[in-house]
C-alpha cells in the first residue's frame, strides 16, 4: 500500500518518488542496460535469458514481455527508463503516449497538434472519477 | 572579467534534435516551430559567446539509477554525445572550457553549492537539441559549454528557489573570473508536458504564458512554485522549467525580455523559447 502524498490526487501520473524508485530500481537498471548496443542485441535474440540477468519482480517481468506501458510504470519503472524498451521497439512517445493512455496513434497524434490534453478536467483524480 | 550578458530558455524535446537531423525542419508539422527559431540564431551569431552555460537534464544516459547527482557540474575538455538506445547523434563533440567550469566548481562550493564535479559524461539531447535550436548544423560548435546536469527525474527535484539561488550564486561566480570572456547560460526543459500515464499529452498553454511572462514581471512567482503545483498544472515534466530559474537567477533582477516563441506541439510537448538580457 502505497503512502498518501500531496501529488496522489493527480490523475493518470506515476510520480517517481522514493516508494517508486525503490520498487523499480531494478526494473529500470535492466531498461538501463538498453543504452548499450551489445545488450540490445542480446535482448533481441532472447528476451526471457536476457532478463534472468536482473532480479525482476514476476509482475515486473511480465510486464516487460507484455509491453504494458503503463504496468511498468505502476511497478517501479520511469518513463524515461521504460522508454529505453519503446525505442528497442521502434516506438515513438507519441505511440507509446497513445497506448499508455488508451487511444489510437492517429487519435493521440490530433489531440497533440489541437493543442494537447487539455488542463480543465484532468487536474484530479475527482474530475475523473465523476465523468466516469 | 568575464562578462554574463544574457539567458535563453528553450525546451529540449529530443524530437526537434530529429527533426534537424533527418532534415524535416521544413515539413508542414515542423516548419511553424523552426520558424520561430530563426531570429534566435540570428541574435545568437551575431552576439557570438566565447562560452555557454547549458543547464539541462540526463535522461537515463550519463547517469542511471546508480547514481543521482542533483547539481553536476561539467569540467572536461570535451564531451562525447550519448547514444540513448539509437546510437549517437551525428552532432559535433561538446567543447568544454575546464577553467571557468573549475573556476565555477571552486567558487560555488565556497558559496555552499556543494555541486557534483564531473569528468566523464556522454550529453545526450537535453544538451545537443538546444545547440541543435540556437546554432542548427554547423561543423563545429561556435562556443564553449559547460553542462550544468539537474536532475529533474527522481523526485524529489531541487526546488524552484534552490535553484534560482545557484542561478546567483553562477552569476556572482562568473564576475570574478578574471578573464575576458563573453559567457551566456541556457536554461532548458519544458515546457508544459506530460510524457507518462493515463495523462500523456498534457499541454497547459495558459501556465506556459503566464511562466514567460513572469520571467520578467513576476519573478517571486514563479521562484515559488511547488512540484506539485508543476506536475499537476504542467504536467509531470513540466517540473524540468525549475532549470530555467537557475538561468533567470544568473541574470540581472531587470533583465529584459528580447524575444519569444511558443508552439504547440513538439512532439509531446509544448515547446517554449525566449531570450533575455541584462540592460
Amino acid at each position: 500500500m502505497r503512502e498518501d502524498r500531496i501529488y496522489s490526487d493527480i490523475p493518470g501520473t506515476y510520480v517517481f518518488d522514493p516508494q517508486h524508485s525503490m520498487q523499480g530500481y531494478h526494473l529500470n537498471m535492466f531498461c538501463m542496460s538498453l543504452n548499450k548496443p551489445e545488450n540490445r542485441e542480446k535482448f533481441r535474440q532472447d528476451e526471457e535469458s536476457y532478463l534472468d540477468r536482473f532480479p525482476l519482480t514476476p509482475e515486473q517481468r511480465q510486464a516487460v514481455l507484455n509491453r504494458d506501458w503503463v504496468g511498468m510504470l505502476r511497478l517501479g519503472g520511469n518513463i524515461y527508463y521504460t522508454f529505453k524498451i519503446a525505442i528497442f521497439d521502434g516506438l515513438s512517445m507519441q505511440q507509446v503516449g497513445a497506448l499508455m493512455s488508451g487511444v489510437e496513434t492517429e487519435a493521440f497524434q490530433k489531440m497533440m497538434v489541437d493543442g494537447g490534453r487539455p488542463i480543465e478536467g484532468n487536474r484530479f483524480k475527482s474530475e475523473w472519477h465523476n465523468n466516469g | 572579467m568575464a562578462d554574463l550578458f544574457a539567458g535563453i530558455g528553450t525546451s529540449h524535446v529530443p524530437g526537434i534534435g530529429a527533426a534537424v537531423d533527418k532534415g524535416m525542419t521544413q515539413n508542414d508539422y515542423w516548419k511553424p516551430l523552426f520558424d520561430g527559431y530563426e531570429p534566435a540564431r540570428e541574435w545568437l551569431a551575431k552576439e557570438a559567446p566565447d562560452v555557454v552555460i547549458i543547464v539541462y537534464n540526463d535522461h537515463a544516459s550519463a547517469f542511471s539509477m546508480e547514481l543521482i547527482p542533483t547539481f553536476a557540474l561539467g569540467v572536461a575538455a570535451e564531451f562525447q554525445p550519448a547514444d540513448e538506445g539509437y546510437g549517437p547523434r551525428k552532432v559535433p563533440t561538446v567543447q568544454g572550457h575546464p577553467e571557468l567550469a573549475w573556476h565555477l566548481a571552486e567558487s560555488l562550493i565556497l558559496d555552499e553549492f556543494d555541486m557534483t564535479i564531473v569528468n566523464e559524461m556522454p550529453v545526450d539531447h537535453g544538451l545537443t537539441v538546444p545547440l541543435s535550436i540556437t546554432c542548427g548544423q554547423p561543423e563545429a560548435w561556435p562556443f564553449k559549454v559547460i553542462p550544468l546536469c539537474v536532475n529533474v527525474i527522481q523526485y524529489p527535484q531541487p526546488t524552484g528557489n534552490r535553484c534560482y539561488q545557484l542561478g546567483k550564486a553562477i552569476r556572482r561566480a562568473v564576475d570574478s573570473f578574471d578573464r575576458d570572456l563573453k559567457v551566456a547560460i541556457f536554461g532548458t526543459g519544458g515546457m508544459s508536458h506530460q510524457l507518462q500515464g493515463e495523462r500523456a499529452g498534457l499541454v497547459n498553454a495558459e501556465f506556459d504564458i503566464a511562466f514567460l511572462d513572469d520571467l520578467t514581471r513576476n519573478v517571486d512567482r514563479l521562484v515559488n512554485i511547488s512540484h506539485v503545483e508543476y506536475m499537476r498544472e504542467s504536467g509531470s515534466e513540466g517540473a524540468e522549467l525549475v532549470m530555467w530559474m537557475i538561468m533567470r537567477g544568473a541574470l540581472d533582477d531587470d533583465a529584459k525580455e528580447l524575444y519569444r516563441h511558443f508552439h504547440v506541439p513538439a512532439s509531446n510537448t509544448a515547446a517554449g523559447l525566449i531570450i533575455l538580457e541584462n540592460p
